[in-house]
């Protein structure tokens, strides 16, 4: 039985391949941008509005700064107990357009050893974990230019 | 606030003072017992400290743990009972690592308007080992959950990340970093409260495992139990205790971020967005600061001491900058001159700071009142700053909460 494809958290990004993106949302009256999205009302102080929209991010952006996970995280971030601790990379990356940082993980293969800030990297769709039934998606940072 | 207010320096403040008439603490550490007995102990050592009966305390405030059940949400109460239920008025807060100073700043508003003569603060923590982690249950409208669950961010991955854009873009080294570790332990080793009492060089830090890169574990705090406590009154009600030149509160900031708050902070996946709301002049941090300038009536300048929160190394240098003890970048700089250490213009950390304290949520921003107490009367012994007349504590609790208080003498 192949597992089902669920994003981590719905609604925070979509799209196979090139075209996935993060998803945020954008007022309608001031144009603020919000991720994670805001869904019900808009966090500009001098905004009175309800009305947000839905709105894919850039898909790149520069290296703010990195780091690592050198130990595991406690619960709810899922690994199995069993198997030795990996490190993951976290990657927080500057969107231009948006004037925002957004943090993510480096996609599988990508160390701190092959990172700078200032540096190019696009949103790529990745696997957060598997369990029985379900694969939780989730979006990872990857340097431009670099294969899957 | 404007530059002018900064200058006036030296003046009064915009509030009366308060008293502090007692500080006391339990020693941190992990000592395997649970946050009551440690507030209590925390509790009596204060009210010793002033000479005020239990029985005489009509106010009592608690910083609350979340790591003590029920009782550690309601820890004015849970105190109160523990320490023989006498009928004072009582009041519990939470706001994270910036608790202590919300506990503070109640006692204070309750002194100020009128409504008590003498408050008992207490905080108090029993900290698991490891990690902090989130409350437990499928919770995906929490932030500090999901942070947790999509990323894995442990609150050091967040100190790394600081870590590194200060190297990238002030050139700041591994070196700089072991460098707040060797002077917080220096003075550490002086404090019988503190958990970690021998000095450190900076080839031990450098040669401590990477928890995140690119900070080892000496560079980052350590999770402790501790407790810490203040007697605080009115100035009228110091007077007639004898009390006619104590250790004085002069400001209390508990100011929240101003949109677009352009900083990552914990437990945030993404920062404000900054394109319909230009950023404001001052970040999050250096407006914690300003707001206790500005209420205090004093400028950088004026202080002789601060207590700043070192969760990392690196982030007693960002303190340096948003306390405006020099300028953006300048922080390894005033470390490697010397300024922030004893026979420095202004000793950081005198208390040995967190790294020779490892963190006890709640009370830590009462422990670095305590110090400052301590530093004000000149009764710290070895550590003693000479002269020290005027002290900051600096701190942020994660959600939006700044903390600073200002103590004079």
């Amino acid at each position: 039985m192949s597992r089902t494809r669920t994003p981590v958290v719905p609604r925070w990004f979509a799209g196979e391949g090139e075209a996935f993106r993060l998803l945020g949302t954008r007022c309608t009256a001031c144009g603020a941008v919000f991720f994670p999205r805001e869904d019900v009302l808009c966090r500009n102080p001098g905004c009175q509005s309800t009305g947000l929209s839905e709105v894919p991010l850039s898909p790149r952006g520069r290296v703010w700064s990195y780091t690592d996970g050198r130990y595991r995280p406690p619960a709810p971030y899922v690994s199995d107990p069993e198997l030795p601790w990996r490190p993951y990379t976290l990657i927080a990356v500057e969107l231009a357009a948006e004037r925002m940082v957004v943090l993510g993980q480096g996609a599988p293969g990508v160390t701190v050893a092959d990172l700078e800030v200032g540096m190019e990297v696009e949103v790529v769709p990745g696997v957060l974990s598997e369990d029985a039934e379900t694969t939780w998606t989730t979006w990872h940072w990857r340097p431009v230019g670099v294969a899957a | 606030m404007d530059d002018v207010a900064l200058a006036t320096g030296g003046g009064g403040g915009v509030t009366d003072d308060v008293a502090v008439l007692g500080a006391g603490m339990h020693p941190w550490g992990k000592w395997g017992r649970g946050f009551v007995e440690y507030g209590t102990v925390a509790a009596r050592a204060a009210l010793a400290d002033a000479g005020v009966d239990w029985r005489d305390i009509t106010s009592v405030v608690g910083a609350d743990t979340v790591r003590g059940g029920y009782p550690g949400y309601v820890a004015g109460a849970t105190f109160a009972k523990a320490l023989g239920w006498q009928g004072a008025r009582v009041s519990s807060v939470y706001a994270a690592c910036a608790s202590g100073a919300q506990a503070i700043g109640t006692a204070r508003a309750q002194l100020l308007a009128g409504l008590t003569d003498v408050v008992l603060v207490v905080g108090a923590d029993a900290a698991p080992k490891g990690f902090f982690r989130p409350a437990g249950g499928e919770r995906p409208d929490d932030p500090d959950w999901l942070r947790f669950r999509v990323l894995g961010a442990t609150n050091p991955t967040y100190f790394g990340l600081y870590a590194r854009r200060r190297m990238a873009v002030h050139g700041e080294t591994l070196e700089d970093f072991a460098q707040v570790k060797v002077k917080n332990a220096a003075l550490g080793a002086l404090n019988p409260h503190a958990r970690y009492r021998r000095a450190v060089t900076a080839g031990e830090v450098a040669a401590s495992a990477v928890v995140a890169d690119p900070l080892r574990l000496l560079d980052i705090c350590a999770t402790s139990d501790g407790a810490a406590a203040l007697v605080l009154s009115t100035l009228e009600f110091a007077r007639r205790h004898g009390a006619s030149t104590p250790v004085r509160i002069r400001a209390v900031a508990t100011v929240t971020p101003t949109y677009p708050n352009t900083a990552l902070d914990l437990p945030d996946i993404a920062t404000d967005s900054a394109t319909a709301v230009p950023p404001a002049e001052h970040t999050f941090r250096e407006s914690v600061a300003r707001a206790a300038y500005e209420e205090a009536g004093i400028a950088p300048h004026d202080l002789s001491v601060a207590e700043v929160y070192d969760l990392s190394t690196a982030l007693e240098l960002q303190w340096y900058e948003d306390l405006g003890l020099c300028g953006a970048g300048e922080g390894a700089k005033l470390l490697r001159e010397g300024t922030t250490a004893p026979g420095g213009r202004i000793p950081v950390n005198t208390s040995g700071g967190l790294a020779s304290f490892g963190e006890a949520v709640p009370a830590q921003a009462i422990a670095q009142v305590c110090e400052l107490t301590w530093q004000l009367r000149g009764t710290t012994g070895a550590r003693q700053i000479d002269g020290a007349r005027v002290g900051i504590t600096a701190n942020q609790g994660l959600f939006g909460h700044g903390s600073s208080v200002v103590v004079v003498r």
